[in-house]
């Protein structure tokens, strides 16, 4: 059941960038770091071995590591370069970014519910609001049944998923509240260009 | 048994005529041994009413609440109020120990109410504060302990013995988000021990330890949901 949740949290990660963390900590081979990103992402993000060498060859291509000898084991190690060890103290002291993240269909959805005659908007709020819970009521589920020790790194990603779709929770609830005060404009025509020219003198105003 | 906690078509309206207030408008909802219902809801959907009658604290005006198959509507004061001591407990936010008893004291008192002998209501609640990790502190007295000490112990008193009905308002009231978590921890622990719980909370945090999250509008249940198991809705449902 985790790797599906995975799908969506690893689209947000870097692995590049967790590979290079972990050859900061010394010279190692494909399936070496296939098992050290496992270990320290608590079995979270269990990587596929060609994911692993795919990323390797990329970083090789932009000078961030570079390929050892094959051991005698016919293993070939990397190591982190002076520029890889740059763009990972970069990565580190980098915030992610709002607008990396994808655009927020959600509130796209409800500013055209609102707009939009006949729909109800109220009832799309719920619809959300339940699939939201839903999926919080898994992820506090999980957590609670992961309570051993070497479980941190898991709890700490199921915690930051319940604080999203906890906040989205409040949103909707604020949602609702400034819907039940709501009062649409009388008869305004929606999309008419004139419409849409008046709105904006409006809001120049 | 099917239900420990049974509401049918449940309506509570206080005054009469153009002046009445319907806070609860046909509830229905069945709450098993082993479950935790959360109940959410706008502020006056009824959310309160709805623990009030399910403690038999308040009455309906309409329709019918039964704890573990009894019917509290028929039963006469003196009954109900035993029923209440001896198989509900409660949590509300504001942490309601007596000030002038200790923590063993609190939480032996509704067992000494009902009848059980000092020593063994004493031991009996020791067990209950063992169980919330809080049997050190049994001598001391609510103002010697933190927000989240005495909490456990309310919970502890809303255990203790044979109750196998947990009703709790807002219990993590304002505690730290540890502590308030600890005690979600606790309740979500002794529901699955095999007691039922319904948590009344507004926020969605608290709510997801809950088997199913209902939605109270304007005393109507609007919503049901449990949880979300596998991942393949969620993908869809965030639009990926």
């Amino acid at each position: 059941m985790r790797a599906a949740y995975q799908v969506c949290i690893l689209q947000a990660m870097s692995i590049r960038h967790g590979l290079l963390a972990l050859l900061e900590r010394g010279q190692m081979y494909g399936y070496q770091l296939r098992a050290a990103f496992e270990e320290s992402t608590g079995s979270t993000w269990p990587l596929n071995i060609g994911q692993v060498y795919t990323t390797l060859a990329r970083l090789e291509r932009d000078g961030l590591v570079r390929p050892l000898p094959e051991n005698e084991g016919g293993q070939r190690p990397y190591e982190i370069t002076d520029a890889g060890r740059a763009d990972l103290a970069l990565w580190f002291a980098t915030p992610i970014s709002r607008a990396d993240r994808p655009r927020d269909e959600l509130s796209i959805k409800l500013a055209l519910a609102l707009t939009t005659p006949g729909v109800d908007v109220r009832a799309v709020v719920q619809t959300q609001r339940s699939a939201t819970m839903r999926a919080l009521q898994e992820f506090t589920r999980l957590k609670y049944t992961s309570d051993k020790p070497e479980d941190l790194p898991w709890r700490l990603v199921l915690d930051a998923m319940i604080f999203q779709t906890e906040a989205e929770v409040r949103w909707l609830d604020h949602c609702e509240t400034s819907l039940v005060r709501h009062r649409p404009a009388p008869g305004r025509p929606i999309a008419h260009p004139e419409a849409v020219d008046r709105a904006a003198d409006e809001a120049r105003r | 048994m099917d239900g420990v906690l049974e509401l049918r078509d449940v309506h509570r309206t206080h005054g009469v005529g153009e002046a009445a207030v319907h806070a609860l408008r046909g509830v229905s909802l069945t709450v098993r041994a082993g479950e935790l219902v959360a109940v959410m809801g706008p502020s006056g959907s009824g959310k309160s009413s709805m623990l009030a009658l399910a403690g038999g604290l308040d009455r309906p005006t309409g329709g019918e609440v039964l704890v573990e198959g009894e019917a509290l509507g028929g039963l006469p004061a003196r009954a109900l109020a035993r029923l209440r001591r001896r198989r509900i407990g409660y949590v509300f936010q504001d942490l309601n120990l007596l000030g002038s008893l200790t923590a063993v004291e609190n939480v032996a008192l509704p067992l000494e109410l009902d009848g059980t002998g000092v020593r063994a209501a004493r031991r009996l609640a020791l067990d209950a504060l063992r169980e919330v990790d809080v049997a050190g502190l049994a001598d001391r007295f609510p103002d010697q302990m933190s927000g989240g000490q005495q909490q456990r112990v309310a919970i502890a008193r809303a255990l203790v013995g044979e109750r196998r009905l947990v009703l709790a308002d807002e219990p993590t009231g304002a505690l730290d988000s540890q502590a308030g978590e600890a005690v979600l921890h606790l309740l979500r622990r002794r529901v699955d021990a095999g007691a039922a719980g319904v948590l009344v909370t507004h926020e969605a945090r608290h709510a997801g330890w809950a088997d199913r999250v209902v939605f109270l509008r304007d005393g109507v249940l609007v919503d049901s949901t449990a949880p979300l198991i596998g991942v393949e809705h969620l993908l869809s449902g965030s639009g990926r």
